[in-house]
């Protein structure tokens, strides 16, 4: 468990009653929870559950049609809903990080390794050559890619490795909280325990607070702290992660664990 | 409108009033925000996209009787492009034409800035192939709007740095990104970096892309300054040697291949400084005498 001053400061994130529907259909309807410094939530649920879009609302790229997302500034809650795009923008470049299930989404495919996590810093006003390649060098050696592939194109990595680049290229600025879109799916299970590695490791040593939307039970398992579970665009059941995965309340969540096939 | 301003059957410089006043409009806008691309309904012209058609409305919006045009492809007068233009415009304008950058007080150019210094009163209309500098790294006419609405520069130095990486240099060497008083990245268009410095000048500079119909400009004693790294400025780049026929170190040259086993020889790409330098005595390597010829 985390360590528990953290949450005498307040949420870092706090959503409320966030609802965004297309046409007549439901998107995801009265989601709000709060999310704290340090924290990692998984949101799990079958596909069209709601669970991406909800993703998107929270992370400023779709406009949600109900509801607020405050996120903690300096102190103060500011509403991300309401905000002028241009503050929004800026969130999303330095406190914020958003994490594609594919990688080339998220990546400049014609870049090289190099620039892709220099881009961030360039964009925040880096102009020193030197200093943005050794900050870049030292962010893949933390996502154990070498430093020889710094001036390769993404097109050239594997799919764990350009997962890994897009990983570094978003924390580079040392964002406070990550938006992650289905992290390892796509990839093979030796790759996928790496990954989650690695993940597991640069959320505990940064402290970072993470919104994991995932299908992969094992995966929210091993890396959040709480859980959310999402059926139909509702919110229907959540807690601590080992408490809903062991001892699951509603029918859904019970079917979703009994799902999962035992190897 | 008077009989005068007719000239055959064409109305004065080809394009009709109406499309003249929306160009002299966009082109007020873009004087207004230095460096700001203002989109502009591009007509058809009759000559092909990629020839010239952005400068050409340009250069038709603002001309008047008494105006000497000039036009230069690659700083010289006397190439295909530079010598179609002009006579397109002494067809449908009858206006005086010259090949001296001194005399002229509009001068339509396709990759080069003369090496003459222009002066208050003077324009220069340049051709535009891709007007938005962000292309070549975002694809979407969209994100890239809003990128200069918000002042998003960090991609064009993305660009550099990929330079930097792979040439060990920043190796990009014509339309070389700038930015206008401090707020608009531009796409030069492609001149080459070793003009980027004479961007700052005292005549007035027009910028047209037909077929991505915008139209940008800088007005004259612009702050323009070429984007680069703290520790990889920005340099001039241009050949070592000097012109071969009238001995120019300073200018701008082109390599001119003269036989298929290897023989070469380095020229002005402006003719008319190098006919003026030559006119005033000054021989290259491999000229000869103006009075000997």
């Amino acid at each position: 468990m985390k360590d528990m001053t953290d949450i005498d400061t307040g949420p870092l994130l706090r959503v409320e009653g966030l609802a965004k529907y297309y046409g007549s259909r439901v998107g995801c309807e009265a989601v709000s929870f709060d999310l704290h410094p340090g924290e990692v939530m998984g949101i799990v649920g079958e596909s069209g559950s709601g669970k991406t879009t909800l993703l998107n609302c929270l992370a400023g790229h779709l406009a949600p049609d109900r509801g607020h997302v405050l996120f903690d500034r300096a102190g103060r809650m500011v509403d991300t809903v309401t905000m002028s795009e241009p503050e929004r923008r800026m969130l999303s470049r330095t406190e914020w990080a958003f994490v594609h299930q594919h990688a080339h989404e998220g990546l400049r495919m014609n870049v090289s390794a190099g620039g892709n996590v220099g881009e961030r810093l360039m964009g925040l006003g880096a102009r020193h050559y030197g200093n943005i390649r050794e900050q870049a060098v030292d962010w893949l050696g933390r996502v154990e890619i070498a430093e020889d592939r710094v001036d390769d194109r993404p097109t050239a990595f594997s799919g764990g490795m350009r997962q890994r680049l897009q990983i570094a290229r978003n924390l580079v600025t040392g964002p406070r909280l990550v938006f992650m879109d289905e992290p390892t799916g796509g990839l093979d299970v030796s790759v996928q325990a790496r990954l989650l590695d690695l993940l597991r490791g640069l959320v505990r040593e940064m402290g970072l607070s993470a919104i994991i939307v995932t299908h992969d039970l094992a995966v929210v398992r091993l890396l959040a702290d709480r859980l959310m579970v999402m059926k139909s665009g509702q919110v229907v059941e959540t807690g601590l992660t080992d408490q809903v995965l062991d001892d699951p309340q509603h029918e859904y969540t019970q079917l979703l664990v009994s799902s999962v096939l035992q190897v | 409108m008077s009989a005068e301003q007719i000239s055959g059957e064409y109305n004065f410089a080809y394009l009709d009033e109406q499309t003249k006043r929306m160009i002299r409009r966009a082109l007020l806008k873009g004087l207004a925000i230095p460096g700001y691309q203002v989109p502009f309904a591009s007509r058809e012209m009759p000559m092909p996209y990629g020839w010239g058609t952005g400068g050409v409305q340009i250069s038709a919006a603002i001309m008047v009787p008494e105006d000497r045009f000039k036009v230069i492809d690659q700083g010289a007068d006397d190439t295909t492009n530079a010598v179609s233009i002009r006579r397109f415009f002494e067809k449908v304008a009858q206006v005086e034409t010259t090949e001296k950058t001194t005399e002229a007080t509009v001068i339509q150019t396709r990759h080069r800035i003369p090496e003459r210094d222009l002066t208050e009163g003077q324009v220069l209309v340049y051709q535009v192939p891709i007007p938005e500098p962000l292309r070549f790294l975002e694809p979407s006419e969209v994100e890239t709007r809003k990128m200069h609405a918000l002042e998003e520069y960090g991609l064009m130095h993305v660009k550099l740095y990929e330079d930097i990486a792979r040439h060990g240099e920043i190796a990009t060497s014509y339309a070389y990104p700038v930015k206008v008083e401090g707020r608009y990245v531009m796409d030069p268009s492609p001149i080459p970096k070793f003009d980027n410095p004479k961007l700052e000048m005292s005549g007035i500079q027009l910028f047209g892309a037909g077929r991505e119909q915008r139209i940008y400009a800088i007005p004259p004693h612009t702050q323009v300054v070429s984007l680069d790294f703290e520790d990889y400025p920005f340099q001039r780049m241009k050949a070592p040697q000097c012109c071969d026929l009238c001995g120019a170190g300073e200018s701008y040259l082109d390599e001119v291949i003269t036989d298929d086993a290897g023989g070469r020889m380095y020229v002005c790409s402006d003719t008319d400084f190098c006919r003026e330098r030559r006119e005033a005595g000054h021989v290259g390597a491999l000229g000869v005498a103006e009075d000997a010829a």
